[in-house]
């Protein structure tokens, strides 16, 4: 085989069956086509991505101000009937659980993993479609009502009220004999479906990479995009089952008089903590290391460069996904663990940022020498890498096992995991989809709008996360919905930078829907000569089936 | 804007985990009789009024609390001094190479990117010069570790915390095994009728608490830490103090309290629906007037060895002492 199918004049002659859709229930609810996955995705990621920003605006203005003032009104409204001061409280755990949960199984994974992944890894490693179609769509069938069982949690009963009101780590006991009632379970069972569906998705990237290829492709060819995937997956393969094993535990204790995490009958509560971590930890680099990948091929992109030190790039990824699983008890230590231990934890976490450093400054190389445009695209990865590095940066501090006898459930950490996770995933996220949704839709964003969006967008999230750290510093403590006067100044200067932040997000669907209705059609490659991945030889959207000739790559 | 009253919330502590302390608390109320507004004095101890900005926190703080620790001063000089200089250093070298690449290597400027993919040299430095940087900060952060579990001496005080759903117990197993139960204090706005309320004299709203932990300055002090239901975690930002309190674990840390004072802090891990209103007030007293309230608890000090204990550090105490009479 030595022609490239890609170019879209080969495919003239049978483009009929390349582009044969299915109708619309069977494409869409029965889909089996990596790109329509990628798109279901990446919708429903939208649409819980708003649920969970929701929820955090509930919180933002409940915190604005010292006092209870809101929360009992919400809780009775999901009540149906006046809440007790208990129930309110109560109703603000189920909030932050709800947030956490949500934004990181239910907006970053499917759209970073799930939307991103499932479009673009087929489409750069040059292949027709995914390894395994319909365990494709039984991952995205599985996470959607999974999420439907998150949100119908909070409508049963949960301990003091309805819903869980565990925290997004389900520390037992607090989930176990303090949380009587349904509500936890569904939580639970909500977290097995996602995490089923997160490793067929894992198994099938990896088999995916490894096996369907393009000729040519060797594994130290392949974009690196595509690497962070595949570091990604493993993490996923390896760090999934324990979650699904520490909850398997939580129902047990739960509902069938098991002592895993009872402390009166033998078992120990802090158990569960390390077993959630070591899913915990590798979890926050599943979320960060696909952005890793987005990054890299933009700032390529549109600096007309190749990537500066490819491979170091891509073994810094398998360096933190593999440093990553012997980090975890840094989350844990206020919990009385040995000196040794905290030690060891306090060492080994600060070892990360020797692999982040590298990528913060490979990006910055790719950079150096380039010819170098700043369309949406670019401007949100610059927006990236500053802030990422700010967030790791606190990290490092956090990493020191003695200053988290203070920091330790401070606001600080809060700022921490938000200048890392909002300002650093979701701006991949952004990056990543003002870079390829005219690959996607077929049709442009409004430049003039993705600019308006990044720089309310940057302002709003700096403005909300950076006054946490001051907050952190003066002992704030975490998940709480009401704190002493002293705090009222940063928090309510917290709250205003939440409403800019959310006239960003407003703009970014005005320039979605400007794009449906007024968007010029997409070239094939609008980006560029500095766009060298196989995704740009095709067209804008791509066929239905692509490559149904492999491309050869020299 | 609809305005919810401010929270009111119920002081009921678990009356078997109370009982210890009522019958001090009882005790108590009918020697003193109904006459006296009740502002948690006991003979020959009243609660020392907090001094502003000191052992809490003050409106606009960007900073960590003032440190009454030697390992809090320790970790305060380490971020303050190292860490936060160094971070921002950091943050701000990538800022300044990302506006540098804005400037020169625009397209504009740059017309024609280099073909440059690889520097052995540059990659080897930013890979080296971050380990060597935090080979600098190793040192330092295992240094405190190490200070930080240094094992209290035979003769510390103990206190035993416990956490419950929600509110804090403080056992002195050592000078008689009372336990003190402590709430937080309602606003004058929310109490009942007869109800004990906040004043200035307890300390801010949503920190003062009705039974503080009581323990001597420049004493080491031994704090173990458990639970009765789910994990709770004491916390005092002054004092660099933060420990769960796990069921079936007793967690045990020490520190000494520098300085004689009244230091605030909030439980630290989500424990249920009250986990915003179970603050910490951790009162430093002069090693006598710390004894005077034992025995106004109906505790006794275990013979000389506090005394001795004391002996060592008798300059600092009278130091602290003479701060206190202020």
């Amino acid at each position: 085989m030595t022609t490239i199918a890609a170019n879209p004049a080969d495919l003239d002659d049978h483009a009929h069956d390349a582009d044969h859709k299915p109708a619309f229930f069977a494409r869409w609810f029965m889909s089996t086509n990596h790109k329509d996955i990628g798109t279901l995705y990446l919708i429903f990621a939208i649409f819980a991505g708003v649920v969970g920003g929701a929820i955090s605006g509930l919180m933002r203005l409940e915190l604005a101000y010292p006092d209870i003032q809101y929360l009992t009104t919400w809780a009775s409204w999901v009540k149906g009937s006046g809440a007790t001061l208990d129930e309110s409280l109560h109703m603000w755990n189920v909030l932050i659980t709800a947030h956490g949960l949500i934004m990181v199984f239910f907006l970053v994974m499917p759209a970073i993993i799930g939307g991103f992944g499932n479009w673009f890894v087929p489409l750069m490693i040059g292949a027709p479609d995914m390894a395994f179609p319909r365990m494709n769509n039984i991952s995205y069938w599985l996470t959607v009502v999974a999420f439907i069982m998150l949100l119908g949690s909070t409508f049963v009963p949960g301990g003091t009220g309805l819903g869980a009101g565990t925290g997004w780590t389900v520390y037992a006991p607090l989930s176990t004999s303090g949380s009587i009632g349904p509500a936890v379970d569904m939580a639970i069972f909500s977290l097995h479906l996602a995490g089923a569906a997160s490793i067929l998705g894992a198994v099938n990237f990896i088999t995916t990479i490894f096996n369907m290829r393009a000729p040519g492709m060797t594994l130290h060819k392949m974009p690196l995009f595509v690497w962070s995937v595949l570091v990604t997956a493993f993490l996923l393969l390896l760090a999934l089952p324990v979650l699904a094993a520490a909850i398997t535990m939580l129902l047990v204790d739960r509902n069938f008089g098991g002592a895993f995490f009872n402390a009166a009958a033998g078992g120990d509560p802090v158990l569960y903590q390390h077993l959630f971590w070591f899913f915990g930890h590798p979890e926050v680099y599943i979320m960060i290391l696909p952005g890793f990948g987005i990054i890299s091929q933009i700032v390529s992109t549109f600096s007309r460069k190749p990537v500066f030190g490819y491979l170091g790039m891509a073994y810094a990824m398998v360096a933190i996904g593999v440093v990553g699983f012997v980090v975890w008890a840094h989350h844990m230590f206020t919990t009385g663990m040995s000196v040794d231990m905290k030690m060891y934890f306090t060492a080994a976490t600060m070892v990360i940022a020797v692999p982040t450093g590298i990528k913060i400054f490979s990006w910055i190389a790719t950079m150096w020498g380039g010819s170098v445009t700043f369309k949406t695209p670019m401007v949100w990865a610059l927006g990236f890498i500053f802030m990422f590095t700010v967030g790791g940066v606190t990290g490092v501090v956090l990493a020191n096992g003695g200053l988290d006898d203070n920091l330790h459930d401070t606001y600080y950490v809060v700022a921490h995991f938000h200048y890392v996770l909002s300002l650093g995933a979701v701006f991949s996220l952004f990056a990543g989809f003002y870079y390829w949704f005219g690959k996607m839709s077929g049709r442009h964003l409004s430049e003039a709008l993705g600019h308006l969006h990044f720089w309310i967008f940057f302002i709003g999230v700096n403005v909300l996360f950076f006054p946490m750290h001051f907050l952190g510093n003066a002992g704030m403590p975490r998940r709480v919905p009401d704190y002493p006067e002293a705090y009222a100044y940063w928090n309510e200067i917290a709250s205003y930078g939440y409403a800019i932040m959310g006239v960003g997000v407003i703009i970014f669907f005005i320039n979605v829907a400007y794009a449906f209705i007024g968007g010029r059609k997409a070239e094939d490659s609008y980006w560029g000569e500095g766009a060298t991945t196989l995704e740009w030889t095709l067209t804008s959207p791509p066929p239905f089936h692509q490559f149904e000739t492999l491309p050869v790559i020299k | 804007m609809m305005m919810m009253p401010a929270v009111a919330i119920a002081e009921a502590p678990n009356p078997d985990a109370a009982a210890t302390n009522a019958v001090t608390a009882s005790a108590e109320a009918a020697s003193e009789g109904a006459k006296k507004v009740d502002d948690g004095s006991l003979p020959g101890y009243t609660p020392m009024k907090p001094t502003e900005g000191i052992g809490m926190p003050m409106p606009k703080d960007i900073d960590f609390q003032e440190q009454f620790t030697e390992n809090g001063v320790y970790a305060k000089w380490i971020n303050n001094a190292l860490l936060l200089p160094l971070i921002t250093a950091i943050s701000l070298f990538v800022l300044l190479l990302l506006l540098w690449i804005v400037v020169r290597y625009r397209r504009k400027a740059n017309p024609n990117p280099s073909k440059t993919t690889h520097n052995t040299f540059i990659e080897v430095v930013w890979t080296l010069v971050p380990v060597l940087i935090l080979l600098g900060i190793a040192y330092p952060s295992l240094d405190l570790l190490a200070k930080q579990f240094k094992p209290a001496p035979a003769e510390a005080v103990t206190v035993k915390v416990t956490g419950y759903q929600w509110y804090w117990g403080y056992t002195y197993p050592d000078h008689g095994d009372f336990e003190i139960i402590s709430n937080m204090l309602k606003e004058p706005k929310d109490a009942a009728e007869g109800e004990r309320a906040r004043t200035d004299n307890d300390g801010p709203a949503q920190l003062a608490v009705d039974n503080r932990m009581v323990v001597p300055a420049g004493v080491p002090l031994r704090i173990q830490t458990t639970a009765a239901d789910v994990i709770h975690a004491i916390a005092v930002p002054s004092l660099w103090f933060k420990l769960d309190a796990v069921p079936g674990r007793l967690n045990e840390k020490s520190l000494t309290i520098t300085k004689p004072g009244v230091y605030f802090g909030q439980c630290s891990e989500l424990c249920g629906a009250r986990h915003g209103y179970m603050p910490i007030a951790v009162e430093a007293l002069p090693p006598e007037k710390f004894a005077a309230w034992v025995k106004a608890q109906g505790g006794s000090m275990p013979d000389q060895v506090a005394a001795e204990g004391a002996d060592e550090t008798e300059q600092k105490i009278s130091a602290v002492s003479a701060a206190a009479n202020n």
